[in-house]
């Protein structure tokens, strides 16, 4: 099932292709999926930094949308209070979830399973309230919007479509890349192990904390890196990205796309996202009055997935057909 | 010869029950030790211990010279010990080879001053699965593998950790006799190599192997001796068969 350590050519030749699709969609994209389809790049970086914890390590949290917030905040509030740059601010919010993931991590990580999901929601509504309380600066729920002169990178004007599309992706494909290389490296077959078997990675000499926690920061700072980025591209952030539906937002994705594939956060964060989108639009067309909520087809859609597909898209496609898949 | 292991009036407790009981033991380097005993004669647990399992009571332990006390089990892997386990216990969902690379890697990846080929590591890997005989099933998934296949696949993973002491607790529970067999074999092999501390109830097999046998019962060592001297033990005897009626 799983790869050795070297990246054969079709694993390669695979993600460069993905990533070459994303670059021409740009140019054939509509207005309104181009702006659709950014969003979903920087969120389905939020869901490989999920998965890497969720879908490698095999630690379930259900407190993400602290480290996304970490990165939005950190980036936000640098930007809107202090006026600094783009890369700093982006700085900031990547640092902001390191210190955050390295403290949770030292802690939860003394529970494990159903405690430990317990724990990471705590903290996650911990954070959540924290960005309520301390609403003088964050403006709570309403949040704060950043003006368009605050969002330049240099030359580049962050606000422009198309400058935004491709920041979102290279942002992306390097989250790809470094995942990629992470999970088939040593350190990334061990957090595996862990997964499969924690005592026996034990017992072969590995320190599974240390390894876990590793893996808790690494999960941390990608996914406060989707959140500083998803700020400074869409230039608004509010106390609703720390509550609990973003951090079950990225546990959904994963699902859906396959839990430990490289590609299936993207799967699962494009046809989650379309699948709301597009069953709202429907469900308005044809049932103008009835007032039903898209969350009816999500569920529907659930379902179906998890009896033919119980280990998400990638990961059943990968059992039944294409072994070799990362 | 010098004690390769050592403990000094080893304990453990759980609650009330004395599993292992000031244990005074030593294992010189290089020796094939067989420890029986009735069930619950706290055998596992005091392998466990010196693995770093179970953390003691009371007592020290002391590996090459050095007090491990209290030195945690990944810690006293690195150190030289490896141990097997009694519920065969392996990555289920990962393939044969993978399972051994993973021992291998502990060796090979992140030491000091020591570049890391993974050239090097696959051929350490297959070189383990081929001295237990599982160099064919490298690619099979290791949960598909017959039960006896696992058992091995659990000593190559010991054997690609290098040690200097391997523990095995309870090899052949479940093999046929040709595996038997050829696990004796085996684990000579080994013995050349490394000093072997088996827990072990089948006694053709104990008596096939061991130079020396350590009896325990009751969480204490009764007694201590070559395969000879342990058969015509009087309390070994009592021990496994009850004291005699006129006793």
């Amino acid at each position: 099932m799983m790869g050795l350590g070297n990246l054969s050519g079709r694993v390669l030749a695979l993600h460069l292709g993905v990533v070459a699709l994303l670059f021409a969609l740009q140019f054939v994209l509509p207005a309104y999926h181009h702006g659709i389809m950014a969003r979903i790049l920087v969120l389905a970086v939020f869901a490989m930094g999920y998965n890497l914890l969720f879908g490698y390590t095999g630690l379930l949290s259900l407190g993400h949308a602290m480290f996304f917030s970490a990165g939005l905040y950190g980036a936000g509030l640098t930007v809107y209070h202090l006026d600094w740059s783009v890369p700093a601010a982006f700085a900031a919010g990547l640092a902001s979830g390191l210190v955050l993931s390295t403290v949770v991590g030292f802690l939860a990580l003394r529970t494990t399973g159903v405690a430990f999901l317990i724990v990471t929601m705590m903290f996650g509504q911990v954070a959540y309230l924290f960005t309520l309380y301390f609403g003088d600066w964050t403006r709570g729920e309403e949040g704060l919007t950043l003006s368009q002169a605050a969002r330049q990178l240099g030359p580049l004007d962050l606000t422009d479509p198309t400058t935004r599309y491709f920041a979102a992706l290279a942002l992306f494909t390097v989250v790809l890349f470094v995942t990629l290389a992470l999970v088939r490296a040593p350190f990334g077959r061990v957090l595996i192990a862990i997964r499969e078997n924690e005592e026996r990675t034990r017992m072969l000499g590995y320190d599974t904390f240390r390894n876990k926690l590793g893996a808790t920061i690494g999960s941390g700072v990608i996914c406060a890196a989707s959140g500083a980025a998803y700020v400074l591209l869409f230039g608004y952030f509010g106390s609703s990205f720390a509550a609990v539906q973003y951090s079950i937002l990225p546990l959904l994705w994963v699902l859906v796309g396959g839990a430990a594939t490289t590609l299936g956060p993207l799967l699962g964060t494009v046809l989650m996202f379309y699948l709301i989108d597009l069953s709202n639009d429907l469900l308005n067309s044809r049932f103008p009055d009835w007032d039903v909520s898209y969350l009816g087809i999500v569920g529907v859609a659930l379902v179906l997935l998890i009896l033919f597909f119980p280990k998400g898209l990638l990961g059943s496609i990968r059992d039944r057909w294409v072994r070799w898949l990362p | 010869m010098s004690a390769l292991v050592e403990t000094r009036g080893l304990g453990r407790s759980f609650g009330g029950l004395r599993a292992v009981d000031s244990v005074d033991f030593s294992l010189p380097e290089g020796e094939i030790r067989a420890i029986i005993g009735p069930n619950g004669a706290g055998k596992t647990t005091f392998v466990s211990l010196i693995c770093g399992r179970v953390a003691p009571t009371d007592g020290t332990i002391s590996f090459d010279g050095r007090d491990i006390t209290g030195m945690p089990a990944d810690r006293r892997v690195m150190a030289g010990i490896a141990y097997t386990f009694q519920i065969t216990s392996i990555f289920a969902n990962l393939t044969v080879e993978e399972n051994v690379t993973l021992a291998a890697m502990r060796r090979h990846v992140g030491r000091a001053g020591k570049r890391y080929s993974p050239a090097a590591l696959r051929q350490a890997s297959l070189s383990a699965l081929g001295r237990v005989g599982l160099r064919d099933h490298a690619d099979a998934v290791a949960g598909n593998l017959a039960y006896g296949h696992q058992r091995l696949l659990e000593v190559a993973m010991g054997l690609a950790l290098e040690p200097r002491l391997l523990v095995l607790d309870e090899p052949t529970q479940g093999l046929s006799d040709t595996e038997i067999e050829s696990f004796i074999a085996l684990v000579r092999e080994i013995g050349q190599q490394a000093t072997v501390l088996l827990i072990e109830h089948n006694m053709p097999v104990v008596m096939a192997l061991a130079e020396q046998i350590t009896v325990m019962d009751q969480g204490r060592i009764i007694a201590e001796g070559t395969p000879d001297a342990i058969r015509a033990n009087a309390a070994v005897q009592q021990a496994y068969l009850g004291a005699p009626a006129d006793g």
